[in-house]
């Protein structure tokens, strides 16, 4: 009878790599495959392959989706930890599992393993340490040991100038959420074992429900360390182990730490008030209640270069996302590109959107074809940029000064004084950009007024605003007539 | 009788098995593979107790398997890759 053969995680060939391959891509004597095959066969063992999500990193074991047979997930570098959370809180039912390489997760990533170790994700997270980077070539880790040679450290890692190999499993271990925290090693048949123990043990807790595990796989590099196969092993015993202890660091799942409260928080996650929804109710939450049109695309005689201009606090970077979400509604492209300084309230501020049938390049505006200004700093600091043919908008109601131009179309409109006619001094934004769209007849002011419940935050102002575009285009009216 | 069938075709020669091997019941062998490797080889078939560490250790998915009292088959021309 078959004692051992290929775990059945594992697809039969792997068609993903190329058609017809069985064989993996892993170097001879890799680490990874050993771990890739502990796990599936864990994952055989708990019968959990139809829920399992693998979140793969960047580095060697980037292309894991080649060969599991389970969902999977290709994180950007050092995130898995992060998407992992993510999935974690939309699929309830899945098994999540993170692998990472060290310089994933101890190097690029090293915030989101430990911010996802504290929230106490019930998360199984496979951090396989070879003590450098291995798919770009070989270049020095944050693992990388006190004087081994690597590409970037040619004469040998140098703690006063590089530091010393950090210990992930050390740094979780002074976080108190996870429920187990075990380095392992993969340098011997026993260390083997004792890493399959692990992984099953990391599996279990999760489907358990009980937390977050962390499994610290100490895993050769033959091909980066210059060694055979079997000397990389002799090499991880003689010199990796005694820098990185191989020990069970925590494992409150059999000691009866206090893993009651961390269930209790896993509980609350997996009840929270959210309720489930599907697709369509979401889109529905999702777009505020509000039906946005489906309309023909519509087609703008020129691209539009819009600057908003104020002082932080006037709704300068609202108006913008506002000004976008109507081009989008009309199904035309759009960006938003905001800049102020670190102040909330009182500092400049202004943002770029364009509108534009193509695809939009850049974000950036150098030249824009109108200026909407909401204060004198900014008719200042733009009036000279707006191409010649463009339309300045100023809120005279600040603006005391006339426009120097004489080659731009201009109106000017005391929008602060018209919006605190209607107690909504904020929404002097709102009045410019109505102006703006229907002196350019940009697109239809219907739209604007859909999209205003969808964009305003504080609900209770809406009906302020959509009152406020009235009184913008009556005041529009008057000023056009003479 | 137990043994360890390696797929040729799958073994990159890296040795770890067969330092492994407490029963030192395999061997590198002299032929190239498909991958250009010299595949691992079987050799004890008097003494392998179908411990299963060859297998945990290989690196490699599906390159071997372990057998428990079970008479390997001889290889036929359809079985590519077997060797024993």
């Amino acid at each position: 009878m078959i004692k051992h053969q290929k775990p059945a995680a594992f697809y039969d060939t792997f068609e993903r790599k190329e058609p017809e391959a069985v064989s993996t891509h892993y170097c001879p004597g890799c680490g990874h495959g050993t771990v890739h095959k502990l796990i599936a066969e864990a994952v055989d063992d708990l019968g959990i392959k139809d829920r399992v999500i693998f979140h793969s990193p960047v580095g060697c074991s980037v292309f894991a989706y080649y060969y599991f047979d389970t969902g999977n997930i290709q994180c950007s570098h050092g995130r898995a930890p992060a998407v992992a959370t993510g999935v974690r809180r939309v699929h309830k039912d899945a098994i999540v599992i993170s692998y990472q390489g060290d310089g994933d997760l101890a190097g690029i990533g090293t915030s989101e393993i430990i911010h996802a170790a504290n929230r106490g994700e019930n998360i199984t997270v496979f951090f396989v340490n070879n003590a450098i980077y291995g798919m770009t070539g070989g270049q020095m880790a944050p693992t990388t040991l006190q004087g081994q040679k690597t590409l970037t450290t040619p004469t040998g890692r140098d703690a006063g100038r590089d530091g010393l190999p950090i210990g992930m499993a050390e740094i979780i271990n002074a976080v108190s959420s996870p429920v187990y925290i075990e380095r392992v090693t993969l340098s011997s048949a026993k260390g083997v074992l004792k890493t399959r123990k692990a992984v099953r043990k990391g599996l279990k807790y999760q489907v358990e429900g009980r937390g977050f595990s962390f499994i610290e796989i100490l895993s050769p590099c033959p091909v980066n360390w210059k060694m055979t196969p079997v000397e990389s092993r002799q090499w991880m015993s003689d010199k990796l182990e005694p820098v990185f202890p191989v020990t069970c660091f925590r494992d409150a799942g059999s000691t009866g730490n206090p893993i009651d409260s961390r269930l209790d928080v896993h509980k609350a996650i997996a009840s929270e008030e959210i309720p489930f929804m599907n697709d369509k109710e979401l889109i529905t939450l999702l777009n505020g209640d509000s039906p946005i049109p489906n309309i023909e695309i519509l087609q703008l005689e020129e691209d539009q270069l819009v600057k908003i201009a104020g002082f932080g606090g006037q709704g300068v970077l609202s108006c913008g996302t506002l000004l976008a979400k109507c081009g989008i509604a009309e199904g035309i492209h759009a960006s938003w590109l905001p800049s102020y300084g670190p102040e909330m309230r009182g500092g400049k501020a202004y943002a770029s959107v364009i509108l534009s049938n193509d695809e939009i390049g850049s974000p950036v505006i150098d030249d824009p074809n109108v200026l909407l200004a909401m204060n004198g700093p900014s008719l200042d600091a733009f009036e000279n940029d707006v191409v010649p043919g463009g339309l300045i908008v100023v809120n005279s109601s600040i603006i005391t000064r006339k426009v120097f131009r004489d080659d731009v179309a201009v109106l000017y409109i005391p929008a602060t004084d018209i919006a605190a006619g209607e107690d909504l001094v904020a929404a002097a934004n709102v009045i410019l950009l109505t102006v703006y769209l229907r002196y350019k007849r940009v697109m239809p002011i219907e739209t604007l007024k859909k999209i205003i419940p969808v964009s305003v935050n504080r609900k209770e102002f809406v009906a302020a605003n959509l009152r406020i575009v009235d009184k913008a285009l009556e005041y529009y009216e008057t000023i056009s007539q003479l | 009788m137990n043994y360890v069938k390696i797929t040729a075709d799958q073994c990159k020669s890296c040795g770890v098995c067969v330092q492994t091997c407490p029963n030192h019941c395999l061997a590198i062998g002299s032929e190239l593979n498909a991958l250009g490797y010299q595949s691992a080889v079987f050799i004890g078939e008097d003494r392998c107790v179908a411990c299963g560490l060859c297998f945990y250790v290989c690196p490699e998915p599906g390159a071997i398997t372990v057998f428990k009292n079970e008479q390997p088959r001889k290889e036929t021309e359809t079985e590519k890759g077997v060797s024993l």
